[in-house]
């Protein structure tokens, strides 16, 4: 009778493993929908903000900023943006962050590494913790974005690396982040974040004819001036809203998964439970039909 | 005149106006109907617009750019604080 009870035992926990597996699936869709609404707001600022740039960059301008922000030293210090996740069960997503980070840094960055001009800027704990472990820099400041996520305080993060950059504090700055594709696939990303390459080109979705005979005010190349930098931090806040929402699909998926197993492995041991029950029955009324037996002879 | 307020965290505004006054760099100037297209870098300040019903609404915003072409204006700021 013990294998009855242990195997009811197992049916009961694994039964309410998949109760929370349920529910966190259902809290990621309802965040997920959240994140997608938030990479959906950031659209019309950032197209209109490429819109505009364009426009302004037809040929004779010469902007200061632009070339703050694009030029090509050696790349003697490094740093790599790291985004992850918070919090874990979510698949194979950090994992797959830190597999690319590592990848390239041996790839690209081994020398910097040896040299220890190669920092790391870790956002999201999980990567953080991971990162802190192993033998590289890691500048922590920003580990915590997403427990607020808004573009005022992205904004501090990404100042912080664009004022660096401009002061020659690094030479390279490269993002990795999870790039939204839809709920079940993300895409590892790793993108240069500076010095800047293509801003001027990026914006593709730009069809429309460009109108020429702006006014500007006060100048064409003050109002780049202005809005370069804005355009990075467009830029880097849509690599955490990529990443964030590529979490939550991400999660919806594992747990779904999980959810899907645990059925599964219910079925099995329910199975398993009626056939020990039944093998237990039958041996009992063979005793007794035995015992009968016995006492007629 | 149609107007769009947007930050990068939502749509502050979006409708029909008939005059918007915005703090450029270069001094506060005010947008009226049919104004010729104009790319303006705008400051922290007060953005007052008057909707097409007459009322009056203002709008405080951190530093952004202004476009306006035929009759659209399309305002980014990068934050608005009230």
């Amino acid at each position: 009778m013990s294998g009855l009870k242990e195997v009811r035992n197992r049916i009961k926990s694994v039964g309410s493993t998949q109760q929370i597996t349920k529910a966190m699936k259902m809290v990621a869709a309802a965040k997920l929908r959240r994140a997608q609404d938030g990479i959906m707001q950031l659209r019309p600022y950032s197209q209109k903000l490429s819109e505009i740039i364009n426009n302004l960059n037809s040929s004779d301008t010469d902007s200061e900023v632009i070339k703050q922000y694009s030029v090509n030293r050696d790349a003697k210090k490094v740093w790599v943006v790291v985004i992850t996740s918070d919090r874990g069960l979510c698949g194979g997503f950090n994992s797959n962050v830190i597999k690319a980070v590592t990848a390239t840094i041996n790839e690209k960055y081994s020398t910097q590494k040896s040299g220890g001009t190669l920092q790391l800027i870790t956002i999201g704990k999980k990567g953080t913790e991971f990162m802190q472990k192993r033998e590289v820099k890691v500048d922590a400041k920003y580990a915590t974005l997403f427990t607020t996520l808004n573009f005022e305080n992205v904004k501090v993060a990404a100042e912080y690396i664009m004022e660096s950059f401009r002061k020659g504090d690094v030479d390279v700055v490269d993002v990795v982040y999870n790039e939204f594709k839809n709920v079940a696939t993300q895409i590892v990303k790793v993108e240069q974040f500076l010095p800047l390459t293509s801003i001027l080109t990026s914006s593709k979705l730009l069809t429309k004819k460009t109108v020429n005979d702006y006014l500007f005010e006060p100048s064409k190349n003050e109002i780049l001036d202005e809005l370069i930098p804005k355009s990075l931090k467009v830029k880097f806040y849509s690599y955490l809203l990529e990443s964030n929402a590529s979490e939550q699909g991400a999660r919806m998926t594992a747990m779904e998964k999980a959810t899907e197993n645990a059925g599964e492995m219910l079925k099995a041991l329910k199975l398993t439970y009626n056939r020990t029950r039944q093998a237990a029955i039958t041996k009992e009324i063979l005793e007794i039909v035995g015992g009968a037996e016995a006492l007629n002879k | 005149m149609y107007l769009e307020i947007v930050t990068p965290d939502k749509k502050i505004y979006q409708g029909e106006v008939t005059a918007v006054q915005v703090p450029g760099i270069a001094g506060s100037f005010e947008i009226l109907n049919n104004h010729a297209p104009i790319v303006s870098a705008i400051e922290k300040g007060n953005v007052r617009v008057k909707t097409a019903t007459g009322e009056v609404k203002n709008f405080i915003i951190e530093a952004g750019v202004v476009e306006v072409v035929n009759n659209k204006i399309a305002l980014l700021a990068e934050a608005v604080i009230g």
